[in-house]
């Protein structure tokens, strides 16, 4: 009975095992240094793939393009041609299917992103024409005077 | 619908609530590390303070310090389990938090943690097994004599059988074995108590994205401080027990000692438990003042250091350490947690009243002093150009907010009181041997 | 007996650490680099051109499944007004998911500056969002590895791994991850990972109407992005802490950290 200190330590040794065997069947196979090695790629390789499945929602002027290319064409002729279809008529998703029918975004607040009038010299907002939201037509919808497709003052 | 309304109420983010922002902060930026991060090296630091003191005897054979040592060290593993706690109420996943210990990711300062802490936690476990084996030993020949046992002597007796692991020699050759085994495995648990509490600093220390927490000082001063609160909470804990044992005394009764011990009520008697009391606690407050110096002047030279070198963040931590903080740094964690209570310490005559109520705020300095560290690290912007400021949440309205509000700050430092108290039916820790280590 | 006892523990002990070790294989990144030269994501952002319209932040938000109401956004914009008499004012309202639309600069709780037009030096808009480090900081803190860098630069969170400590939060010193309010874990930019890698481009480069975001391959040196950061120019944000950022900047100024 001369080595009964070590009994303490046999239950650790069990321990241990007990934790490293549970280990094998908790991590997943492709867990490790990957790529980027140890420090930076330590990770479970198939997340990558998980990541790039991800459902994007947005679609695109050429997706809008397939159906609605007369309207496409027509903005593309305007001053607005540099904004995206969906950033108005919000993300395509699966549309036609789903959802069958966008929601236009045609409040001021959309408006107003860029055309609040800032003093912002050494950027590219001080070229846009802006007007004082607070003074400017308060109450109305901006697309009751302005078309949002062609935007041209004169055209008016 | 209802999906929608599911989700909404699901929806946290994650500081928000407690979080009040001022001037330009950006987005993201909110105090995500709150008080349960607060609580989590301060309870750690407990836990590594509460052994160092019982090493001192231990190891280096300080014999005064004998009766607080075996206190020390059960109420260190009572301890041990609630440093845990703060990080698993803190976690967003706390299911996920054996992942730690699964994949453990060295290059990060917390991955240290499953594997320190376990390693630190079988070493206190050995340690008490061999400290109390003997006791063990005899306490299953006492139970096992006994002819009408209660239901709760058999339910101990059982425990026991299982905790001896089958060591039934009570040979002298045997305990003086167990003798070594505890002088060698208190040596170990030093160094090992050291870095449990050490990394905790380095966690905080390494993030170089923060200015105030990034520096190497970071790991010793928590070192030190952490000795000095474990040392202040056995203090205030023994002397709590003592005078609830004293006050059983005189009316003959045996507090916090499983009755009719063979060195139980007989030997008690109110005297004597005062005299060791005495004792212990002026005893145990001179190594306090020691590591309580070491502390301080770390933490000194941290600041001076970076108001002399001045380096691009020091404007932003000058207006977080002089103006937001100045109460907090200056009066509650300086002066009434540190300047007060040393000079309580270094006036002659130490009483123990004096004693117990200047580990008490000694308690409250260093908790101050992690609640700076851990806030105050997160009070000002990554863009130095705005504060953040942090609310306690202390009426929860959610789960949330319990955890990481008063409610759960409150349940972390009260676990281990109740731990102790099951704990010490099983290894008695004012059982007193003379023959016993 | 002492030396059987030390022969036990040291057999332990290798034991215990060898086991770790087969984790700790350490490959030199520069290595593994040059044997994968094709693809290396980068981003730039031209500061002159951005109007701080906010379609980005949205476009952001609604590709990537975050909450709109949630204050927390992958990608942002900031406001810099730097005034004639030195003082530098900046805010990011919402992360400027409703764009800029109020010439007061929210102060959060010290409430709306207001400034006067003719008070202004200069004042510009730059977009921020993660800067997909070379020797990401976050990435280094994980204590799990459920984030790490993929072989083409992008660092991603594995949402199944996270345990949500905030370690790389804290880690981060660009501010850009945070907790999703509804997944709860650590989240971040991904570059729109699951667009790019299917021959797409970021939510928020084509949301842009000014074209002040780009995305592409900074190993190939006939990417109109690769032209631009090896023949102009250009900047990167808080450099200092050596985390080497691949999202370029075109227009910073010493105010913008």
């Amino acid at each position: 009975m001369k080595n009964h200190v070590w009994r303490p330590l046999f239950v650790v040794i069990g321990l241990v095992v007990c934790i490293l065997t549970f280990r094998m069947f908790y991590i997943p196979d492709d867990f490790g240094a990957q790529d980027r090695g140890y420090t930076f790629g330590f990770h479970r390789l198939s997340n990558e793939q998980e990541w790039k499945d991800y459902t994007a929602k947005y679609k695109g002027a050429e997706y809008c393009n397939e159906c609605h290319f007369e309207k496409v064409d027509s903005l593309s002729q305007s001053q607005h041609e540099m904004i995206q279809c969906e950033n108005c008529h919000g993300a395509a998703f699966d549309h036609p299917e789903n959802p069958e029918k966008l929601v236009i975004d045609s409040s001021r607040d959309l408006c107003i992103r860029c055309h609040s009038e800032l003093y912002m010299p050494s950027s590219g907002r001080n070229d846009i024409p802006g007007i004082d939201p607070n003074q400017h037509n308060v109450g109305t919808e901006c697309s009751e005077c302005h078309n949002p497709h062609n935007p041209s003052l004169e055209d008016m | 619908m209802v999906e929608q309304v599911a989700q909404v109420a699901q929806m946290i983010v994650h500081g928000e609530a407690w979080t009040v922002k001022d001037l330009f902060v950006l987005p993201n930026e909110y105090v995500y590390w709150s008080i349960q991060i607060v609580m989590y090296p301060y309870m750690t630091g407990l836990v590594a303070g509460a052994f160092v003191l019982s090493s001192l005897y231990h190891v280096f054979g300080v014999e005064k310090l004998k009766s607080i040592a075996r206190f020390a060290l059960v109420f260190s593993f009572a301890l041990l389990p609630v440093a845990m706690m703060p990080l698993m109420l803190h976690l967003m996943q706390p299911l996920r938090g054996i992942n730690v210990l699964m994949t453990p990711h060295f290059t990060s300062a917390i991955s240290a943690f499953g594997i320190v802490f376990m390693t630190y936690a079988v070493i206190v476990a050995a340690e008490i097994w061999f400290v109390y084996r003997k006791f063990i030993v005899e306490s299953i020949h006492r139970l096992s004599a006994k002819t009408a046992r209660s239901s709760y002597e058999s339910l101990l007796l059982m425990i026991y059988k299982l905790i001896s692991l089958g060591a039934m020699d009570d040979s002298k050759e045997a305990y003086a074995a167990d003798h070594k085994a505890v002088k060698l495995l208190a040596g170990i648990g030093i160094p090992v108590a050291c870095f449990l509490h050490g990394y905790a600093g380095f966690i905080f220390g390494s993030v170089k994205a923060n200015a105030l927490w990034m520096t190497p000082l970071m790991p010793v001063i928590f070192i030190c401080s952490a000795v000095v609160s474990g040392i202040a909470l056995c203090i205030v804990s023994y002397y709590v027990f003592m005078e609830m044992r004293k006050w059983a005394a005189k009316r003959g009764k045996n507090y916090l000692l499983p009755d009719g011990l063979a060195h139980g009520s007989a030997a008690i008697n109110y005297d004597e438990l005062k005299s060791v009391q005495d004792h212990e606690v002026r005893m145990t407050s001179k190594y306090l003042l020691i590591f309580m110096t070491l502390a301080l002047t770390l933490e000194i030279l941290d600041m001076i250091f970076r108001g002399y070198t001045a380096v691009k963040s020091w404007d932003i931590l000058r207006d977080v350490l002089f103006e937001h903080d100045f109460f907090k740094i200056f009066v509650l964690q300086y002066g009434i947690g540190n300047f007060l209570p040393f000079l309580m310490l270094l006036l002659p005559g130490v009483t123990v009243r004096r004693a117990v109520i200047a580990s008490c705020m000694v308690l409250f300095g260093v908790f101050m002093m992690r609640w700076n560290v851990v806030i105050g690290g997160q009070a000002f912007s990554l863009t130095f150009n705005g504060f953040m400021e942090y609310h306690l949440p202390i009426i929860p309205h959610d789960v949330e907010t319990f955890k990481e509000g008063l409610g759960g700050a409150l349940l972390v430092f009260g676990t281990p009181f109740v731990i102790f108290y099951f704990l010490n039916m099983i290894f008695p820790a004012f059982y007193v041997d003379d023959e016993g280590h | 007996m002492k030396r059987r006892d030390f022969m036990k523990n040291a057999a332990v002990f290798v034991t215990g650490v060898s086991v770790s070790i087969s984790a700790l294989e350490l490959l030199d990144p520069q290595e593994v680099l040059a044997a994968n030269p094709e693809l290396r994501w980068g981003f730039l952002v031209d500061t002159h051109k951005c109007i701080g319209c906010g379609f980005c932040v949205k476009a952001c938000k609604i590709e990537n499944d975050i909450p709109l109401e949630a204050n927390v956004t992958r990608t942002w914009v900031e406001r810099y007004v730097i005034k004639k008499d030195g003082d530098v004012l900046m805010d990011s309202p919402k992360g400027a998911l409703n764009g800029f639309t109020n010439k007061d600069i929210d102060q959060n709780r010290s409430g709306m500056k207001k400034v006067d037009d003719k008070d202004i030096a200069q004042a510009f808009f730059v977009p921020k969002l993660c800067n997909h480090c070379e020797t990401p900081a976050c990435v280094q803190v994980c204590p799990v590895g459920a984030t790490y860098q993929a072989k083409d630069g992008a660092v991603l969170v594995d949402r199944s791994w996270c345990i949500g400590c905030g370690y790389c939060i804290m880690g981060c010193p660009y501010g850009v991850r945070f907790f999703h309010p509804i997944e709860h874990v650590a989240d971040k930019c991904t570059f729109c990972y699951h667009r790019i890698s299917n021959g797409g481009n970021t939510a928020c480069a084509q949301a842009c109407p000014t074209g002040a975001r780009m995305i592409g391959n900074l190993r190939d040196p006939n990417d109109p992005l690769t032209k631009i950061v090896m023949g102009e120019r250009v900047g990167v944000l808080r450099d200092e802490y050596g985390t080497k950022p691949q999202v370029f900047y075109i227009g910073l100024n010493k105010e913008v950290h």
